[in-house]
């Protein structure tokens, strides 16, 4: 292993691609490692919630693996425990190789990543344990909250260093996204956490409270990260410039001023301008989604590059499971189509094809780009990749669509009083059954990029421990041949 | 955008935009919300959940009902109706005073099988002077206002779920999924604790087809040792235990079922208005006047 010079030394003069891979490897270890590990876990636990709806006494003498606790643990490990360490490792190495420089203590941004990772685990185990808070997607207890927030802190303000130290100077649209997304979550997070959990406020301004902190999380913050990806591996992959910047900065305009309203569902027993003013929200945040079309189009036109499931694949399917579900969005703003879509599968359906179709697709591109370059090998097997791409694929769309559809259908028939509601809740079993097939598939696929992310890190450890072992015993052969 | 603090201010300034809306506004608007006087009712609205069922609240939480349980009623509009009470001992009279607002009505079977509504007025203003004429002619008659949609057909409530309705409650779950039915007002619907307690140990038990998995881990089988528990549940057939045996509920369970039946909003409010023609029964932790 060769010694890093001092970062002041490295400040001002452009560090080569192959040493800022070099140094954002452990931090992108563990980042991306237990983010793997998380999302394999949390798809265990989605799929055991979905077994409820199969046979509803499962569970009913086990209260740790009752749907509403394991329904809580899958979505808390999908947002915390894979989708925000996967976007800061992208983020921080973005910030490293656009920045030309490298990572700002890397072995500081590993303990914020650990410390990040037992924040998840203390909320996973609160979960289990009956300590939810009650407020969708932000289900960890204070203390688990109060962990997590430490951890992210530490890796920002690395990052931030990392980003001032830079060596170029002009910057890539994915850098704006990048210190935007680093700024927009410990505020959201930091205002829910202490007006919920530790300063609650009164009666409904909790719900209000829960609703912009979800809707920022999901429609802004991963939007953010995402597409500070998709807006680097786009040219990256293709080999032709972003078209355009300015569209990027549009996008990025665009998403933070009208995402940040979207959120608060039609129905909320909250004054009627707050629902009218979301309900604009999520009508203008489809027009960041818009604009995105022309940059992947534009930037793809011409490029003769097969896709073959690889990076490439994952990215512009992301792109486009952006654009359908700010669509799905964009339509509960009607009051035709809330009045059937409000408290039905079809928000939970919107929110997969951001999740799942968008976000983790897009961060498996970029953690497939990545991890070889950080351990400066090419080990991941194109056909592994290629499985996980189609399982994903598959899987998103089975496991989401028929929950739109389901959800359109429960919801015909929600407003029709003439149906008994036991039959209206039997009428969603169907295209939930559906889903549930395709959650398996992204089970596997889950497991599958588990694979593929620990065979790359445990054939670079091997790797390095045969260079020790090679040391070693070399120099035991000198010792034993000189006397 | 040059540099990082041209992007910070960005999303400093879109995201303060947000959080003045969502986040402050709710709270000056809402965040000292009074209790109110709702006419018709004694006492005052909202009031604190009894002590049981603030516990059984946490229960509610910690089992994460509110992924499938919403807590908060929809309403389309309001129906305003004219009703007729009492047509007074002067018919001709009474059907004259009809006749200055409506012919139609001016018939002497609009004064029969009282009391029934009349005419469908606009709102309660609009009323008033039909109300006044009719008095003078010795009848009664009062405006019924009910709220309309197909939450309220369902018998989910009375009326739309209102910010007034959460005041108390430590963690407000409004939820926004049904794949159960909602809770806004079970206890008004089903207010014997004895029944959720049934309904939470083997849901299909008293709701044919009912897709709710059972809450068994809340409930204590054990054997039956000198005499049965006064608490145990009355099962009957494939839900029964064996013999010997009896489900005991355990204090979880208990606080689960007081929550539950606690959850009523069942009062009119000026935001939400709606006429009862039966007075409600005064909450059970009123104050005695």
């Amino acid at each position: 292993m060769m010694a890093r010079p001092p970062a002041s030394m490295t400040a001002c003069s452009p560090s080569s691609p192959g040493r800022i891979d070099a140094s954002c490897r452990l931090p992108l270890f563990a980042l991306f490692g237990g983010a793997a590990l998380w999302l394999a876990l949390s798809s265990v636990f989605g799929l055991i919630a979905s077994l409820t709806f199969h046979k509803p006494a499962m569970f009913a003498d086990c209260a740790i693996l009752s749907y509403g606790r394991a329904f809580p643990a899958w979505s808390s490990l999908l947002v915390y425990g894979f989708c925000i360490p996967a976007g800061l490792g992208v983020g921080l190495w973005l910030l490293a190789r656009l920045g030309r420089v490298e990572l700002a203590k890397p072995w500081l941004i590993t303990v914020g990543a650990e410390i990040w990772h037992t924040g998840v685990l203390v909320g996973l185990i609160a979960i289990l344990a009956g300590e939810t808070t009650g407020y969708e997607w932000l289900e960890m207890p204070r203390y688990a909250m109060v962990i997590l927030f430490l951890g992210f802190v530490l890796m920002a303000i690395w990052a931030f260093v990392t980003h001032t130290q830079r060596a170029e100077q002009s910057l890539y649209p994915s850098q704006w996204l990048v210190l935007a997304a680093l700024f927009w979550l410990p505020w959201i997070l930091s205002t829910a956490v202490l007006l919920l959990q530790f300063f609650p406020v009164r009666g409904v301004v909790q719900a209000a409270v829960a609703w912009w902190f979800a809707g920022n999380l999901l429609n802004v913050w991963l939007g953010l990260a995402g597409l500070a990806a998709t807006f680097y591996f786009l040219p990256k992959l293709t080999g032709r410039p972003l078209q355009s910047q300015y569209l990027a900065l549009f996008v990025l305009w665009t998403l933070m001023l009208f995402g940040t309203w979207t959120g608060i569902p039609a129905h909320a027993p909250l004054p009627a301008w707050m629902t009218e003013l979301s309900g604009v929200g999520n009508i203008l945040a489809f027009i960041p989604a818009v604009a995105v079309i022309p940059i992947l189009v534009l930037t793809c036109r011409g490029a003769k590059v097969p896709c073959k499931g690889g990076p490439l694949c994952f990215t512009k399917f992301g792109v486009w499971s952006f654009v359908l579900a700010s669509l799905l969005l964009a339509l509960t703003a009607c009051p035709l189509i809330h009045r059937v879509t409000d408290f039905t599968w079809f928000g939970q359906g919107q929110n997969l094809l951001r999740i799942y179709g968008f976000f983790t697709m897009t961060m498996f591109a970029a953690i497939y780009y990545i991890l070889p370059r950080v351990v400066g090998a090419e080990v991941l097997s194109p056909g592994r990749v290629k499985v996980h791409f189609w399982l994903g694929v598959i899987g998103t769309l089975l496991f989401a669509l028929p929950l739109v559809a389901g959800g359109v259908m429960q919801g015909l028939k929600l407003v029709d009083p003439a149906i008994p509601f036991v039959d209206v809740a039997k009428s969603t079993l169907m295209p939930f059954r559906m889903s549930t097939l395709g959650e398996t598939l992204l089970l596997i696929g889950n497991f599958v990029f588990l694979f593929n992310v620990f065979g790359v890190i445990v054939s670079y450890l091997r790797s390095v421990g045969k260079t020790v072992y090679v040391d070693a015993t070399a120099q035991l052969e000198t010792a034993v041949v000189k006397p | 955008m040059k540099s990082a603090a041209t992007v910070f201010l960005a999303a400093f300034l879109a995201l303060s935009a947000s959080w003045a809306g969502f986040v402050l506004a709710p709270q000056l608007q809402l965040g000292r919300q009074p209790q109110v006087k709702p006419s018709g009712v004694e006492g005052l609205y909202p009031v604190a959940r009894p002590g049981l069922a603030q516990q059984g609240a946490q229960v509610y939480r910690s089992l994460g009902c509110v992924h499938c349980h919403s807590q908060s009623v929809r309403q389309d509009g309001t129906i305003c109706e004219l009703v007729l009470l009492d047509a007074g001992t002067n018919g001709p009279a009474t059907l004259a005073a009809l006749a200055q607002f409506d012919r139609e009505l001016a018939k002497l079977p609009t004064l029969t099988a009282l009391p029934k509504v009349i005419k469908i007025v606009r709102d309660v203003p609009s009323a008033v002077p039909m109300i006044k004429a009719l008095k003078a002619a010795g009848a009664t008659a009062e405006v019924k206002v009910s709220a309309q949609g197909p939450d309220i057909a369902r018998s989910w409530g009375l009326r739309r779920s209102v910010a007034h309705d959460f005041a108390y409650d430590e963690t407000v779950q409004i939820g926004t999924r049904r794949s159960g039915p909602d809770l806004a007002n079970v206890g008004m619907t089903k207010p014997a604790l004895d029944w959720q307690l049934l309904h939470l140990y083997a849901p299909s038990s008293v709701v044919t087809g009912s897709t709710m998995p059972p809450y068994r881990f809340l409930f204590e089988k054990r054997m039956i040792t000198r005499a049965p528990s006064p608490d145990a549940l009355q099962l009957t057939g494939e839900f029964a235990p064996p013999a010997g045996y009896e489900i005991v509920p355990t204090p979880e369970a208990r606080a689960l079922a007081a929550y539950l039946v606690s959850l009523r909003s069942d009062v009119p409010l000026d935001e939400a208005p709606f006429t009862s023609l039966t007075a409600p029964a005064p909450a059970t932790n009123a104050p005695a006047k």
